[in-house]
């Protein structure tokens, strides 16, 4: 059993060296990364089974027991956050083989994708706050290079302020680490929920909120969130795609796992409430200014992590579960929309509201693909975003936090409102730049994509819909990490025995 | 000697901080480096007070012990912001090969959008009453 925890983490990084080894040889590289991704998504799935059968599952590595070595964990919550991930990033990996340009051209994208997962993969598995900050930077260092691959002007400039802002971010958690280590003596999770809850209650608030801004910084909450939409866009498609999907949620999964393991309240918390509040508002607002596709997308990262802060911010069963739905869902839609946002560019040249229309002509699939997503994204029944919204909004009024849940409804509308001035300027109208390649191919010609780019992106999308429509089962599940997350006994008394 | 310690780490913060909000390339790495030094540093002091090896039979019973996590932790992590900070330079530099200036460039698309913005905001002052 405890070898399906190892393998997300191994099988990547294993994979990685092999890509490597083939350098040259893309098909064989190609194989590799499908195999080794296939292979991790089918091994999450049997976790968040074993999971759902038997709670949660620990390993010890090296054998040595807790809190000595270090400890691999899987609750409910990150079984969950594992198979969903690991599903994006295989649909975006064949996505990045089907775009001309992607890895042909750099040998070294397969390495540093499958590394970036193992990252991941080992941020959401991870028992150990010192291992957590590991995690973080295999999945930074491979982020660093996929941000720039490609090395043009505007890559370097926005990779520039990524790559600062997140040594920054990253230097500042060493800082933390060591405050939580001269306070307890320990840098295991399980065994800081102990010692932590022993402190005196000042020391405990700093911890929290130091630890806080760390994240929010990686998470991309207010006000810490200034670098995000100014340097995803420039990336390549997939790899914009990716992160935008995974890296905040990673993120935002370590302050609910600390805010909830290391320094559990029972109140709604107010200075949570109110980031997730200007979060939303300022992001969503950041987005209508905008007037291109990946831009006004990217403002729109920051405004939905909004939504998750704000239910873990109410601290109730009802309002962290809606919180672990919407990640859930958040993650698959976000990344299709960029995806979409990818075949639009791929068959135009461009992504300026200005500059390109009338697409529901010529990529009818792509129009259709982009709006069952973006309605997900702006939560219309009975699409996935909805059940994730509904959840989050009725934890909210049960809790009594009505001004809140007013902010968010409106941002709610705000989003909608954003995703039409998409929909109107690039699949309506007409305006078309004649500097474009659309303009090139006359009148009413359909424009091609390459077919694995498209099956990548209907997959995805394909996946939320099937969220949608499991939304009862998958709500139910999010309610079991919710309890869990809320009283972590049996996650403590399984780490420490 | 502890508070020597926390001295030098507190002093480099700043240095750090300070050469962070330089507009610079080169000036904002070396205050990462900084900051990095000082958080390593900041690791061994919180550490405790310096002892005997931490290997088994190198110690008899009342002698004062290192704590030897620190010491792995702190070693992490040095590895780690060296990577990056050459990462950095390697991409400050290729930034310079395209630039030939070391200046932080602004966002274009932004500047844009607040010169929009701005336009819209006199139109409407001056939109007939």
């Amino acid at each position: 059993m405890s070898v399906l925890l190892v393998l997300p983490i191994v099988l990547p990084l294993l994979a990685a060296a092999l890509a490597i080894i083939a350098y040259n040889h893309r098909t064989l590289q190609r194989i590799v990364a499908v195999g080794a991704l296939i292979a991790v998504v089918a091994d999450s799935v049997f976790l968040l089974l074993a999971v759902e059968r038997d709670g949660v599952q620990s390993v010890q590595m090296g054998g040595w027991p807790a809190p000595l070595g270090i400890t691999l964990v899987v609750d409910m919550f990150s079984a969950l956050m594992l198979v969903i991930s690991m599903v994006t990033v295989l649909s975006v990996l064949i996505y990045a083989i089907g775009q001309p340009g992607v890895d042909q051209d750099q040998p070294v994208f397969h390495p540093v994708y499958l590394v970036m997962t193992a990252g991941v993969a080992l941020s959401f598995t991870t028992g150990d706050l010192f291992n957590l900050f590991v995690a973080y930077e295999i999945t930074l260092a491979a982020s660093y290079v996929l941000i720039t691959l490609g090395g043009r002007r505007e890559q370097i400039r926005s990779g520039m302020t990524y790559i600062i802002i997140n040594l920054l971010a990253s230097t500042l958690f060493v800082v933390g680490i060591a405050w939580v280590y001269a306070a307890t003596g320990t840098v295991n999770m399980a065994d800081l929920a102990v010692k932590i809850a022993q402190l005196p209650s000042g020391t405990q608030t700093a911890l929290s909120m130091f630890l806080l801004v760390v994240f929010g910084i990686k998470a991309a909450i207010f006000p810490l969130f200034f670098w995000l939409p100014d340097s995803y866009p420039t990336a390549r498609m997939p790899v914009t795609a990716v992160f935008a999907g995974l890296l905040t949620k990673v993120g935002v999964y370590s302050i609910i796992r600390t805010q909830t393991l290391l320094f559990p309240q029972h109140r709604p918390s107010t200075i949570l409430l109110v980031c997730a509040g200007l979060t939303m508002v300022i992001g969503v607002l950041g987005a209508i200014a905008q007037n291109d596709m990946k831009r006004i997308l990217s403002f729109h990262i920051v405004s939905q992590i909004g939504y998750m802060i704000l239910g873990l911010g109410l601290f109730s069963v009802a309002g962290v579960a809606g919180t672990v739905f919407f990640i859930f869902h958040q993650i698959p839609v976000k990344t299709a929309l960029f995806l979409a946002t990818g075949l639009v560019e791929q068959s135009t040249g461009s992504t300026a509201l200005s500059k390109v229309g009338g697409m529901i002509r010529r990529t009818p699939l792509v129009a259709a693909l982009f709006l069952l997503a973006a309605l997900s994204l702006a939560g219309i029944p009975p699409l996935s975003g909805f059940v994730g919204k509904l959840g989050i909004i009725q934890a909210g009024l049960s809790a009594g936090e009505y001004a809140i849940i007013g902010v968010s409804l409106v941002v709610s509308l705000l989003t909608l409102f954003s995703m039409i001035k998409i929909w109107n300027g690039v699949f309506l109208g007409t305006a078309e730049d004649p500097t474009l390649r659309l303009a090139a191919s006359e009148g009413e010609t359909r424009l091609a994509t390459p077919l694995l780019m498209r099956g990548a992106t209907v997959a995805l999308v394909g996946v939320t819909l099937a969220i949608a429509l499991f939304a009862g089962t998958l709500f139910d599940l999010s309610e079991r990490a919710a309890q869990g997350l809320l009283d972590p006994s049996a996650y403590i008394e399984k780490v420490l025995g | 000697m502890s508070f020597f310690s926390a001295l030098i780490v507190a002093v480099l913060f700043s240095v750090g901080v300070y050469l962070l909000l330089q507009r610079t390339l080169s000036r904002i790495i070396l205050g990462l480096a900084l900051m990095a030094h000082s958080a390593n540093l900041l690791l061994m002091v919180v550490g405790g007070r310096a002892g005997k090896a931490p290997i088994l039979g190198a110690f008899g019973p009342e002698d004062s012990v290192a704590d030897p996590l620190p010491q792995a932790l702190a070693l992490t992590a040095i590895v780690i912001s060296f990577g990056v900070i050459s990462f950095l330079l390697a991409i400050a530099y290729r930034s310079w090969v395209l630039t030939q200036d070391d200046e932080v460039e602004d966002d274009v698309e932004d500047a844009r959008i607040a010169q929009l913005g701005e336009a819209e905001m006199r139109r409407w002052w001056s939109r007939p009453k």
